[in-house]
């Protein structure tokens, strides 16, 4: 292959001490050796190293599903991740909950003129390792440069493409009454984790950001049970409380919880507690949350616990007839409350 | 987790709402206020009133830092973000949202370029000041006594290591004064209701239960003091009901974890240190209560932004047909104010009341929107069988 061809001589990019400059976006030869040298054999496969200004695949059998999003995290690096490993995440996610096999990546980096090199390539590298991970490429990719006080550090955006068994049809429209809802385990921990490093609010918690990618475990899923599933969606901003309300919307149904299933962990509980959260609206990377026919939830959630990602799932409620669209909760005390959309800002950006 | 599952058992929850049922008289009206914002939140997040027989009625207090201070106090905030380039004010981020006069926020002005920072704590207003040395930075001092201590040591804090460049926008309250105030009815206003209060949980043990003995001894209405969690409220409901039942009026601590008769010492010490009683103070719904707020003493001047800034009281008044006022006394519930859910909501709130989680109105909208329907429907059929049992 030609892998080679669009690889200049280097030797100025300095990954140890070097700063981002206003060059590496100016299309000059700073910025192919910032290409080559950080972005190039990080992410290595054969469709990045054509070094073409698109990504060529073949286009295969069944149903091809896209998405995209954007990170601009704060902090960029936090327990359990950074924003490259997130930026990969996510994404792949977002396809997986369509049941697709996630296939290729997009990267784009917006990088803010000083932010240094060193910090840029561990990045790189987790995002390299969660591709590797999740068994995608990242195919084709960008990089602009602005000034500095115009940026946060990096933003990244990253769109994927992947694709659906022709027989599979999961959209948030499918929820009926008696299905049930399953997550796939302990809730807030990637929002908590955040918070947990926030300027001003730093606290110490041994809990660490629950961002992975789920492809692997809906495939164990779609392949126990795929006439049972009516949807997947990763609970992400807003939380639990957000998706489900989405969900109810969609499908034109409600949504009843029961508080005593929710999956939490102590550390969780107790900075929302502290925090005045509420675990509902605080938001995951490595959960999802299914729609399921009643009579396959059981053995869909035994699939889902026989999965390292997968281990403390539960059923948390069901669905149920309600004109209005609500999603209620029985709460631990036996009351009723509605769980609504987080309104206003919870805390800043934290996915 | 230990020291909360305790006290929100779904078994102990039942026994009490059972205890409740049996002891409520059928024939007459349980109209108890829980004073707190914080009693109110948790009253919608575990959806006590269901577990409450429909004669019991919960009316939501005042006791909402953001939702009592006047939009006055608020617009003088913004005005001093925006009039001085040289200040940053600093908030907790409950005030942010709270609309003033005109359609502003301070997350409008700050939007507009005012430098205002959300902080957790005035320690952090500290580490601002300490931290820019060339700016001004001001705490916007908000809240009961629980956090009016806090803002005490911060000023002597910053007394002690002569940090000129740090003052503070008081606007603490006091909550006696307040309940006083809801329990004795200018002429002119129409009564509210009230047979007995949950007491406040925090506030209590700064204060200490023995600072609502006039509840009893001048008004003859029973105060139990609760703590946050659904079974203390729970139980300081039922200890109310036997209190109403028994005709007493007594100040009952069923906080009893936290809070004793006199209170915390060392906070009350550094709060008389500090501040001064203000002749008077406006509250939203409540109106001119004499000797209800705090003031900045002259020792501590210099960290008075009031006195540093030479801000003026700007008068102000709110949206039109807002009931944040009658909601703020307990004498209209949220859904009965024609605002609620149609053009103010959480999202777009026009009135105070509706932004805090703490806010009665905001707490209705958001755990119990369509709850009251319901309750109101019980309500009338109960009604309409008595009237068809006296036929």
């Amino acid at each position: 292959m030609n892998a080679d061809i669009g690889r200049r001589q280097s030797g100025k990019l300095d990954l140890k001490n070097g700063r981002v400059d206003m060059t590496h976006g100016a299309g000059g030869r700073a910025m192919a050796d910032l290409v080559d040298n950080l972005f190039r054999p990080a992410f290595n496969n054969p469709m990045l190293a054509r070094a073409d200004d698109q990504a060529s695949f073949p286009v295969e059998k069944g149903r091809l599903v896209m998405t995209t999003d954007s990170f601009v995290i704060s902090p960029l690096f936090f327990p359990g991740g950074n924003i490259g490993s997130l930026a990969v995440h996510g994404t792949v996610n977002d396809l997986a909950m369509g049941g697709a096999e996630p296939l290729y990546l997009t990267a784009g980096f917006i990088l803010e003129e000083g932010f240094p090199l060193s910090d840029l390539q561990k990045i790189v590298d987790s995002m390299a390792a969660a591709a590797r991970e999740a068994g995608v490429w990242i195919v084709t990719g960008d990089t602009k440069v602005v000034e500095r006080g115009k940026g946060d550090g990096v933003f990244i955006n990253t769109a994927g493409v992947g694709r659906v068994p022709a027989d599979l049809d999961l959209s948030g429209n499918r929820a009926r009454p008696g299905d049930k809802v399953i997550v796939s385990g302990t809730i807030g921990d990637h929002g908590v984790a955040i918070m947990s490093q926030r300027k001003g609010l730093r606290f110490a918690t041994a809990l660490e950001s629950d961002s992975a990618a789920l492809n692997t475990l809906v495939a164990a899923m779609v392949s126990a049970a795929p006439e049972a599933l009516r949807l997947m969606r990763d609970p992400t901003r807003g939380g639990v409380a957000a998706t489900l309300n989405e969900v109810a919307h969609q499908s034109g149904v409600g949504i009843r919880l029961d508080e005593t299933a929710l999956p939490l962990r102590e550390e969780v509980l107790g900075a929302c507690e502290l925090l005045g959260l509420d675990p509902l609206n605080v938001a995951n990377e490595g959960k999802l949350l299914a729609v399921v026919a009643a009579d396959r939830a059981d053995a869909v959630l035994t699939t889902m616990q026989q999965h390292p990602l997968g281990r403390d799932a539960a059923i948390i409620g069901e669905i149920v007839e309600d004109g209005m669209r609500l999603v209620r909760m029985t709460t631990a005390i036996g009351g009723e409350r509605v769980i609504d959309w987080l309104h206003g800002e919870q805390l800043p950006r934290i996915c | 987790m230990k020291y909360i599952d305790e006290f929100r058992d779904g078994e102990r929850a039942r026994a009490l709402g059972e205890a409740i049922v049996n002891a409520v008289h059928p024939d007459r009206e349980y109209r108890l206020m829980e004073f707190c914002g914080g009693h109110t939140h948790a009253v919608f997040r575990y959806g006590v009133p269901d577990l409450l027989p429909d004669n019991v009625e919960l009316i939501h207090g005042p006791g909402c830092p953001v939702c009592i201070l006047p939009i006055g106090r608020l617009d003088m905030a913004i005005r001093l973000a925006s009039d001085n380039p040289e200040v940053i004010l600093t908030s907790y981020g409950d005030m942010l949202r709270v609309p003033g006069s005109g359609g502003q926020s301070l997350l409008k002005a700050k939007a507009a370029g005012a430098d205002i920072r959300m902080v957790y704590s005035v320690s952090d207003a500290l580490e601002l000041a300490r931290a820019n040395p060339d700016r001004h930075v001001v705490f916007f001092g908000i809240g009961f006594e629980t956090t009016t201590p806090p803002t005490a040591l911060g000023i002597a804090q910053a007394a002690s290591e002569g940090l000129e460049n740090f003052s503070v926008f008081c606007n603490h309250v006091l909550t006696p004064a307040a309940m006083n105030a809801i329990l004795s009815v200018p002429e002119d206003a129409e009564p509210v209701a009230v047979d007995g209060f949950i007491g406040p949980a925090h506030v209590s043990v700064v204060i200490g239960s023995d600072a609502y003995r006039f509840c009893a001894n001048q008004h003859h209405k029973p105060v139990v003091i609760a703590g946050f969690e659904p079974l203390d409220v729970l139980q300081s409901i039922l200890m109310l009901i036997e209190q109403l039942n028994e005709g007493r009026s007594d100040i009952e601590n069923q906080y009893t974890r936290a809070v004793t008769p006199a209170g915390n010492p060392h906070a009350q010490a550094i709060m008389q240190q500090v501040f001064e009683r203000r002749p008077a103070f406006e509250w939203r719904g409540l109106g001119e209560i004499p000797e209800s707020a705090l003031a900045i003493r002259d020792a501590y001047r210099r960290f008075d932004a009031e006195h540093r800034f030479a801000m003026n009281y700007l008068q102000a008044s709110g949206t039109k047909s807002c009931d944040c006022p009658q909601v703020l006394r307990g004498a209209t519930k949220p859904t009965d104010c024609k605002l609620f859910a149609t053009s103010c909501t959480p999202d777009n709130p026009l009135g105070s009341c509706m932004v805090s989680d703490e806010g009665a109105c905001a707490a209705y909208y958001t755990y119990g929107r369509f709850r009251e329907e319901a309750v109101q429907r019980r309500r009338a059929q109960r009604q309409q069988r008595r009237v068809a049992n006296q036929r």
